[in-house]
Formats: C-alpha cells, structure tokens, sequence
C-alpha cells in the first residue's frame, strides 16, 4: 500500500506536526520503504494467534487507592513558570479566530481551550 | 580507555571503611570529566552536570558515614544517568529541544534507589532523542563519540552512558533500552550492557517512548557490577504498576558457579551471511569457550526473527506517537514564540521542538494507528510478537538454559556516516529487539575485537531469569580474561 504526499499530510495533521513541503516528499518516501519492509508480515497466518495485549504475564497488580504522600519533591509554585492563588497560569492560547477555522485547524479542542477575549490570561486548577 | 575504577563492590567497601571519601570519588570523576568530555574535541558523554551538586550530595554521604549512620552498598560511587530520567539536581531533556528548560519535579525510582544506597550522581548523559535511534547522533546536543575511536558513534540511543563508562568518567550508568538502546551502545565502545526482564525494574521516571518495551538498564565495565547494580534497582514499585512484585534474588551469589552444566543455545537466524566477519569470527571463538567450559552447546532455531524488526517498527512508533503527544508547548518545556493560536502552539512547537527521527517515528506510528489501518499493522503487529515469543518459549520448554548471539550486525558507524535507506538503518537492531519484543533479560559483554573496536557478545534467558544469565556472563567474561 503506497502512501501518498496526501496521506502524509493528512497523518502529519493527526500527528500535530506541520511538515515542509520538503519533509513531505522524504516523509512519503521513507513511510513507503519501512511499509514496503512490513508487508512482509502479511505473509504470516496470525489468524489463531492471540494478540498480545500485554507483557504482564498475570496481568497488571492492582493496589488499593490509598493516598499517599506527595510525590512532587518540588512545589508547583517551584516549577511553574506561572503560578498565581493556587492556579498554574497560562499565557492566552487563542482568541476565537475566523480564518483559523476556514483553514480548519480549528478542531474542538482548539476551540474548548480558546481563550475569552476579554482576559489576559487562561488559568486552570491543578488536577 | 576504562580508567582507574576497581569494582564497585571494592569501591564502596572503601568509603564505607573510610580509606577514602565519596567527596574524592566524585572529585575524580568531575576531573576526568572536565579534561575528555567537553565538546568539540571531547566526546560528548554529558549534557549536564553540576560540580558543586555533586559534591554536597558527596558530602551527605560522607557525613552519613562520619556520623555512624551507615553506608550504603554503593556509597560514595559515581554514576552517570541518561538524560530521559527524571532527576531532582539536573535539568531532564530527553536529548531534544522540545524539553528546553524542563526540570523535573519528581525523581525516577531507579535514580532514587541507587541515591539511597550511597551512590552520587555526576551528570545527565546524551541520548539520540527520546531515546530514538542508534548512534546518539539523534541528539539536539551534537553526536557522543566512541571513546575506543573518536571517528566512530558511541552507538545509541544510550551512547553517552556508554562512553561515559567505557572512557572511566563513572563506573557504571543508567540507560534505557527500548530495541537494544543498553546493549549496542555497550558492544560499541566495549563495556557490559544489561537489559533485565520487562518488569525487574520500576520505570517510574523513564520518560516514556515505548510503554509495553521500555526498560530500564545498566552499563558497567564488568558483570558483577551490573548484578550488584540490579540488586539496588530492582524490585516492586508501588509507583510503576508493570515493576513485578516478585522477589529481588542476590544476583551475585550466582556469578561463580561457571558454565558447566548449562545447555547454551546458538541461534541459527543470528548468524546470517550479512554478519561482519569479524564480529561472526569474535562470536564464534567465544563459543568454543563456552563448550570447553562444560556447557552443552546447542543449535537452535527463532524461525520468526526474520519479522522481528517491522514488527518493532511498528509497535515502537505507535506507542511512541501516543506517548509523544504530551510535548505540546503547553505542559513542558519549550513553547513556539510567536504562536497565535492553541493549534498553532502545538503544531509549531511539535514541529520546532522534534527532531527528524523522532518526527518520522510519530508519522509511522500515527500511520500505523490510524482508522482502516489499525488491524492491518498495529494488530498483526501484536499478532507477530506473540509468535516471536512463542519462539522463545519453544526453546527455553526444549532444555535451553540460555541463547548466545552477536549483539550486533555491525561495527559501530563512523560519525556522520548516512545510511539512505532509512529501513536498512533500521534493520541493525534485528539482535537486539527480540528481547524486548519478547520481554526477556539480555546482556551484552565484550567477546573480543575486530580492527582494533570491539566486539558485543549477547545472552539472553528465559523471563525472570536474570540469575542464569548473569552466571553464564560472568563465566565467559572470566574465560575471556584469562
């Protein structure tokens, strides 16, 4: 299966990656060579093998949710770059941009974490 | 090349008894570090460290001592750690921009274990970003050079542990080891590589590439140090739900008991026409020891070899892109500057922050993720590995105690040596990624040279059998010196 330089594109929007168009045509021709080579595992009858879903042979051990101490060994008011009343402070991300959306990179995400035009700044509790 | 350091053991038992200090230890190791590391001319071993640090965590252990507090099995020692573990004294990089100005605010189990039992820790070393690649030319801090040739990669991804060890700097490092990334670099420049069992060790604080490969490992200039390293290391962590909750053995009460007995298999697939002659000719005489030593010597079969590295190329990458996506401007490290928008600071930030290799692995594992695709690559993927490990098992339920092999196909590449073809590139991991496709322990020891560069020699055991594999290192490693 060949990748095309539109599937490259389309995978590098996924992936959150803004490609030249250089990297685009080496992208496209490196995917296709390493794919080129994975074919070879369609030669395979997997049809009765299980899936490993896994590498814990007895499954991953539970534990009781128990607090326990907190493992940061700094504050977050430490290594914040930003930290006002308890809150990590952010510089605004976006204000709601039209031509944002006609070139659709606006998803829900950006969208959800857009910023209100009318505030300097977008803070967010610590979870 | 491997400076002045005796065996840990001795080292430690030193400073605990005060015939010297952890104070002048690390005073060593700074000093050796500072007149062969710095680039250009040096080799490159270190992204950062902090003398003053390192001398009052020094100190600490000194004064712990002073004052009859005890000593710790590794006190006074010091040890380099890859720069993709989280540490409270230096800044954690991964090797990429993306992570410009990140400090950790948690610290890896493994780096807390080996802190608590007296070891000091000298500096981060370098990495092919995120761990992705096989010659630490991957870095955004310049390439590691290989201290037995200055012309030469250090191997990767933890090349810069590596060089570090093989060049006296430190004892002993961590690395991590994904596909191979302990072992090569460790047949590379000529020193022990151990890669134990997926689950020995607590990954707590490895910043994640690949989750269900990753493992933590370590490099040393002989085997007992490595077991005496995986005694402090290993072990459950209430942190890391994958570190198995099964007993911790006394790795180095087996180290003497030698190679009589042990029926040790060859595998066919691992010694294919391509091999460098000198590495096959290094590999095969370290046979013939084996079998003078007593061990049954035996040849075996890993039919699915041939598979294992798109099945890795697969798997990899798609957990990496997953793992990956958490670097985004937004939660560490840098951030695009002049990014208009919340689209805009993650793709410029991706895109600035990610070097080429690290870009090309996401857009393969996204490929491999994406809907319509997933049955096709990802699953079979999984499929495959199965069948992989099914290999093994065969072999180990046949009698086999443990496998020899080359740990790698070829010799450590010249600096800036490019392969075009990215899969052929690629494909030099085959001795490596089975172990971690199949979750098994491996290590590799120098078996000899070739042109003047050393030559890897890889055991691999059975899952949870770091003993057996640790006592047939030993054994050879033994013969060798003889």
């Amino acid at each position: 299966m060949a990748v095309s330089r539109e599937e490259v594109i389309q995978i590098a929007a996924l992936a959150r990656l803004r490609l030249t168009e250089e990297e685009v045509d080496q992208f496209a021709d490196q995917l296709n060579s390493v794919l080129g080579h994975v074919e070879e595992l369609t030669a395979l009858d997997v049809s009765s093998v299980p899936m490993v879903g896994g590498v814990s042979e007895k499954g991953i051990a539970r534990r009781s949710e128990e607090l326990g101490p907190d493992l940061l060994h700094l504050s977050p008011s430490a290594f914040a770059p930003a930290w006002e009343d308890g809150f990590f402070s952010l510089p605004r991300l976006a204000a709601l941009d039209q031509s944002e959306l006609d070139e659709g990179f606006a998803d829900k995400a950006s969208l959800e974490s857009a910023g209100r035009p009318d505030e300097a700044s977008v803070t967010g509790e610590v979870g | 090349m491997k400076g002045e350091w005796g065996s840990i053991a001795e080292l430690a038992a030193a400073v605990a008894a005060g015939r010297t200090t952890a104070t002048e230890q690390v005073h060593e190791a700074l000093t050796r570090l500072g007149r062969i590391d710095p680039a250009p001319e040096g080799i490159n071993a270190f992204i950062s460290y902090d003398a003053e640090v390192a001398a009052a965590r020094a100190a600490e252990v000194d004064g712990a001592i002073a004052e009859g507090r005890g000593a710790g099995v590794l006190a006074g020692v010091p040890v380099a750690i890859k720069d993709n573990f989280c540490t409270l004294d230096h800044p954690t990089t991964c090797g990429s921009r993306i992570l410009e100005g990140f400090r950790a605010p948690y610290e890896a189990t493994a780096v807390r274990r080996l802190r608590e039992a007296g070891a000091v820790v000298v500096g981060k070393t370098n990495l092919d970003e995120f761990a992705m690649g096989s010659t630490t030319e991957n870095s955004a801090f310049g390439p590691t050079r290989n201290p037995r040739d200055l012309t030469r990669t250090a191997g990767g991804s933890s090349g810069g542990s590596a060089a570090a060890v093989a060049a006296g700097i430190v004892p002993a490092a961590l690395g991590s080891d994904t596909g191979g990334s302990v072992r090569q670099p460790a047949a590379y420049c000529g020193i022990v590589g151990l890669k134990p069992s997926y689950g020995r060790i607590s990954r707590y604080g490895l910043v994640a590439f690949a989750s269900s490969l990753d493992t933590v490992g370590i490099m040393s200039r002989s085997v007992a140090d490595a077991a005496l390293l995986l005694e402090v290391v290993a072990g459950a962590d209430r942190f890391d739900a994958t570190a198995a909750n099964i007993p911790v053995p006394q790795f180095r009460d087996a180290l003497e008991a030698g190679l009589e007995g042990l029926v040790v298999g060859i595998p066919r697939e691992y010694f294919p026409e391509e091999l460098d002659p000198g590495i096959a000719s290094a590999c095969r005489a370290a046979i013939d020891r084996i079998r003078e030593a007593g061990a049954e010597v035996r040849e075996i079969s890993l039919p699915h070899t041939r598979y294992a590295i798109p099945t890795y190329y697969l798997i990899a990458p798609a957990e990496a892109s997953s793992n990956l996506a958490r670097f985004d401007g937004v939660h560490y490290g840098m951030r695009a500057p002049d990014a208009t928008s919340s689209a805009a600071v993650y793709d410029e930030t991706r895109s600035i922050g990610f070097g080429a290799e690290v870009k090309r692995r996401i857009m393969l594992g996204t490929y491999a993720l994406a809907a319509g695709h997933y049955d096709a690559y990802y699953a079979r993927a999984q499929s495959v590995r199965a069948l992989i490990t099914r290999d093994f098992r065969q072999v180990f339920d046949s009698g086999v105690d443990v496998i020899f092999t080359p740990t790698t196909f070829h010799l450590p590449p010249r600096l800036g040596e490019k392969v075009q073809d990215i899969y052929r590139q690629y494909y030099g991991d085959i001795f490596t990624v089975t172990a971690n496709l199949a979750a098994l322990p491996a290590i590799s020891i120098p078996v000899g040279t070739t042109e003047g560069l050393p030559v890897g020699g890889q055991f691999i055991a059975d899952r949870w059998d770091e003993v057996t594999l640790l006592r047939a290192a030993a054994a050879l490693e033994r013969l060798l010196s003889e």
